[in-house]
């Protein structure tokens, strides 16, 4: 294997490792940050007790998330000098700032807020959380501001053999990056109501702390409610916006090889040949796909044959369209996962304060733990891969972004490649191990001892 | 000022920040398995670093985020060059970070033993890489016409790199102990004063050849009054640590420590990586860095927010000031 395909399978696989743990980071941070609050003025035990609880998981979750986080600050100098060189200009400057403003706003914080529980003011302690909380989301911001500039380039000029920036303004108002934060802010949440709820249907299940675990089930529902209304919303006009942006991204991610007549059909399973560019098998559903695209009954998609030969005549002879499978069977689990934790949310609010009279409900609930991870991962997945081959579109391809051979040969990489896997594999059972563990645990054992969230 | 030294001077900062901080972050981890005997006492232990390690570490990233917005050459070069080396330390930092978090998720000591070392050698190897990786950076390293590393990771690996490892791994075990006599009590801290006193020998050792080897390998002596004043000050602040108590000694050690870092950052000037081959194809301030509209936004952001980072984590100090008792449930 070239040391392309090497780095790119290592840059695939420990970033969708890391990406397990933000979006918990991120929604649980907010649900701990409102039972905290909730502790505060209304001064009930009861709250305390789930602060500490579903704190305590936070915590776990947030180790591993900033110990993968490393890797990816480097890597990019690592494995993508090319692409470092070229896009430092523009790429390091939110980078530079997610450290310096997101980074160290939540590390402190949360360290002060883990060993300050009997040190500080009650208000106060709360107020951390908060900071926490938005320390870590506007560090999704950065970082998604750094990635928008990839799926769409705005505010740079080409100088000096490399991509400049031209507008700070520009970089951070790009569109895409307005529509990746809220979709990943809600999927954040969601991901975290749905690690609630799931932990919470367990206990329920059992009959056990039926108060707290009833208070918490309630704030799990009502997060994934409007978590997964409104991250589908987004979605929804993300996809609009790519069919302008990354038409290329959006017709593998409908696997529409050919230009539709319209109003377009919408494909709900199709069996695709990537080598003759066709999909011998097509289940589709028709009027769906002009009305998921433009909001009306009409309209055509594109087909990718036809881009690629304007991408051929713009950017010269090359192939131009992404692994189709990947992207088209990405978006399709990402957007059933969310259908489906609509349903579930729709269903624990007809439930509402009474959840443990529904067994299959609570049974769900614990399954539907698994759902967020897969959604973010494979959302992601549509993102990148449906960008390919460029790794700035229309401006840096992939294959010519990687550190040199001569710097970094492929044996190498592959010593990284595996080391950092079996690595991750092996925190992953850990954690996984640790989170059971601790979320099988009773809420008030740990109410008993005073700074119970002590290691 | 020229954006360009003004963004190396920051960065001098950034390292310096991170030296200082993890320095002792890492020595702690170091010392904790010898020094600690029991449970409790290494728990205690790692109690006077639990609030504020990962704020710490964020120096570390904050300062490769800075060099990839204002210098992104440098960046590049670095860490592909370094690429094996770097690796090694990531592993150990992931490792580090994580055992801090999990060692008392279970009251079995295997499992604790376990972390424990964990914890020692997620410290020790950044702390050797780390001395290592700066020493080869101001010796030089071969880079060709292209700003593109030739050599291997067993390049690094040079008797001068090496000193440099030790010497960072001597003065961070004894900048650990300093802050260790400082936050733990009765014979805890007692213990932790010998280790001190013990490394300061292998650390002044250590030091020393580094600098002389510095006035060898670089055009040190050619810049100016500043490049001799600052290794005085050095010295001085090293010879203090030994003779001094408490808070003072501690400082004084950390003081070293940042002036050691400008030592190499004086020594470095203009240039950000020399390269062996050719002096023209070395890195500098210029030819590595970002473009001057990007050097100005980043400027400003870092006036703005560097301030602020400083009082918010000198603020945490604060809360977590006093020492750290055995058997104390958390603070
Ligand atoms: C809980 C997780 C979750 C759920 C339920 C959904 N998504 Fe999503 N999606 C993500 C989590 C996510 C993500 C991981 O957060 C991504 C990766 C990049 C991004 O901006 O968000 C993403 C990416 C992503 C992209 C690619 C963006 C790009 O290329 O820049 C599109 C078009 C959608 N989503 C659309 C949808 C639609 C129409 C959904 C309707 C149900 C949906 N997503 C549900
Ligand atoms: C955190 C969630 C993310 C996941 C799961 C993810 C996943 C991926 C995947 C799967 C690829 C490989 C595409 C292919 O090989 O066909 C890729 C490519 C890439 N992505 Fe992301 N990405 C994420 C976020 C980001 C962000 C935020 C950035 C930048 C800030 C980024 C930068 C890149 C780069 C540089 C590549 C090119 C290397 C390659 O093709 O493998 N990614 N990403
Ligand atoms: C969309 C993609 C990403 C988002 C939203 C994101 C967000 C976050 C968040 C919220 C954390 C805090 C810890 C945690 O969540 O458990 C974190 C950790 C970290 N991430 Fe990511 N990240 C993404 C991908 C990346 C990439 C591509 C980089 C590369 C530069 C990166 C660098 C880091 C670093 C260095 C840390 C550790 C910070 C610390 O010590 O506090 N992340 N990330």
């Amino acid at each position: 294997m070239t040391e392309v395909v090497l780095a790119r399978l290592q840059f695939a696989t420990i970033t969708t490792f890391h990406f397990f743990f933000v979006p918990l980071t991120l929604g649980l941070a907010i649900l701990v940050a409102v039972m905290e609050t909730l502790y505060v003025t209304r001064g009930d035990e009861k709250y305390k007790r789930m602060t500490k609880f579903w704190g305590h998981l936070f915590i776990i979750n947030f180790a591993i998330g900033v110990a993968t986080g490393l890797v990816q600050e480097f890597q990019f100098g690592m494995n993508w000098s090319e692409y470092s060189r070229f896009m430092g200009d523009i790429f390091g400057v939110p980078l530079a700032i997610e450290a310096l403003l997101a980074f160290f706003m939540e590390s402190t914080f949360i360290g002060v807020w883990v060993f300050g529980w009997d040190k500080l003011p009650k208000k106060l302690h709360a107020a951390l959380i908060w900071l926490v909380a938005l320390g870590s989301n506007l560090s999704a911001f950065w970082i998604l501001a750094a990635n928008s500039f990839m799926q769409h380039p705005t505010g740079y000029v080409l100088r000096n053999g490399r991509a400049e920036l031209e507008s700070f303004f520009a970089l951070v108002s790009n569109p895409n990056v307005w529509f990746q934060f809220w979709h990943v802010f809600f999927a954040g949440l969601t991901t975290g109501a749905f690690v609630i709820m799931g932990v919470s249907a367990w206990h329920l299940l059992r009959g056990r702390e039926l108060p707290e675990f009833t208070s918490s089930m309630k704030i799990g529902v009502l997060a994934a409610l409007v978590g997964s209304i409104m991250v589908s919303t987004v979605g929804h006009f993300q996809t609009q916006y790519i069919i302008h942006e990354q038409p290329m991204k959006f017709a593998a991610m409908e696997a529409v090889w050919e230009d539709t007549g319209s109003p377009a059909p919408w494909s709900l399973f199709a069996v695709i040949d990537e080598n003759r560019q066709e999909n011998p098998i097509n289940i589709e559903i028709p009027y769906l796909g002009s009305l998921l695209s433009y909001n009306r009954f009409s309209g055509s998609i594109t087909g990718m044959k036809t881009i690629q030969k304007e991408y051929e005549a713009k950017y010269g002879p090359g192939n131009y369209i992404p692994p189709v499978k990947w992207t088209y069977w990405s978006f399709r689990v990402m957007v059933l996962i969310g259908g489906l934790m609509l349903l579930l949310a729709l269903w624990g609010l007809v439930l509402w304060g009474r959840f443990e009279t529904s067994k299959a409900f609570l049974a769900s609930s614990i399954w539907m733990i698994a759902s967020p991870f897969i959604a973010v991962s494979t959302g992601w997945w549509v993102a990148e891969i449906g960008r390919q081959p460029w790794i700035v579109q229309g401006l840096l391809k992939t294959a010519d972004a990687v550190t040199p051979a001569s710097v970094v040969p492929a044996g190498t990489v592959m010593i990284s490649l595996v080391g950092f896997n079996l690595l991750y594999l092996v925190l992953g059972i850990i954690d996984l191990g640790l989170m059971i563990k601790f979320a099988r645990r009773p809420m008030n054992e740990d109410a008993g001892e005073e700074g119970a969230l002590v290691y | 000022m020229d954006l360009h030294v003004v963004w190396f001077i920051l960065i001098a900062v950034l390292f310096s920040g991170f030296f200082f901080l993890e320095g002792f972050d890492y020595g702690v981890g170091m010392i904790m398995p010898f020094l600690g005997k029991t449970d409790g006492e290494r728990r205690a232990i790692i109690n006077t670093i639990g609030p504020v390690w990962d704020g710490n570490e964020v120096w570390m990233i904050t300062a490769g985020g800075a060099m990839f917005a204002a210098f992104p050459h440098w960046y590049a070069t670095l860490f592909s060059g370094f690429y094996l080396a770097l690796f090694l330390m990531l592993l150990a930092l992931i490792i580090r970070g994580v055992a801090f978090e999990y060692r008392s998720k279970n009251e079995d000591p295997a499992w604790r033993e376990r972390w424990d070392w964990a914890i020692f050698f997620g410290s020790f190897t950044p702390a050797l890489l780390w001395g290592v990786a700066i020493a080869n950076l101001v010796r030089g390293v071969p880079i060709d016409a292209h700003m593109q590393y030739t050599g291997t990771f067993w390049t690094l690996l040079n008797p001068y790199g090496l000193l440099g490892g030790v010497a960072a791994v001597a003065v961070f075990i004894m900048h650990g102990a300093n802050f260790l006599s400082l936050k733990l009590e009765g014979d805890l801290a007692e213990r932790a004063r010998a280790i001190s006193n013990l490394w300061w020998w292998v650390a002044v050792a250590a030091v020393v050849l580094f600098v002389v080897g510095l006035f060898g390998y670089t055009g040190y002596t050619s810049k100016g009054f500043l490049a001799v004043l600052v290794p005085l000050a050095a010295a001085l602040a090293l010879v203090a640590v030994r003779s001094l108590d408490g808070s003072s000694r501690f400082w004084a050690g950390g003081l070293a420590i940042i002036l050691a870092t400008v030592i190499v950052f004086i020594a470095l000037f203009p240039n950000v990586m020399p390269s062996t081959l050719n002096p023209d194809w070395s890195l500098t301030i210029y030819n590595a860095s970002a473009s001057d509209y990007t050097l100005g936004v980043m400027t400003v952001v870092a006036l703005i927010f560097t301030p602020l980072v400083l009082l918010y984590q000198g603020w945490t100090y604060w809360v977590f000031r006093g020492r750290v008792r055995v058997g104390e449930g958390g603070y």
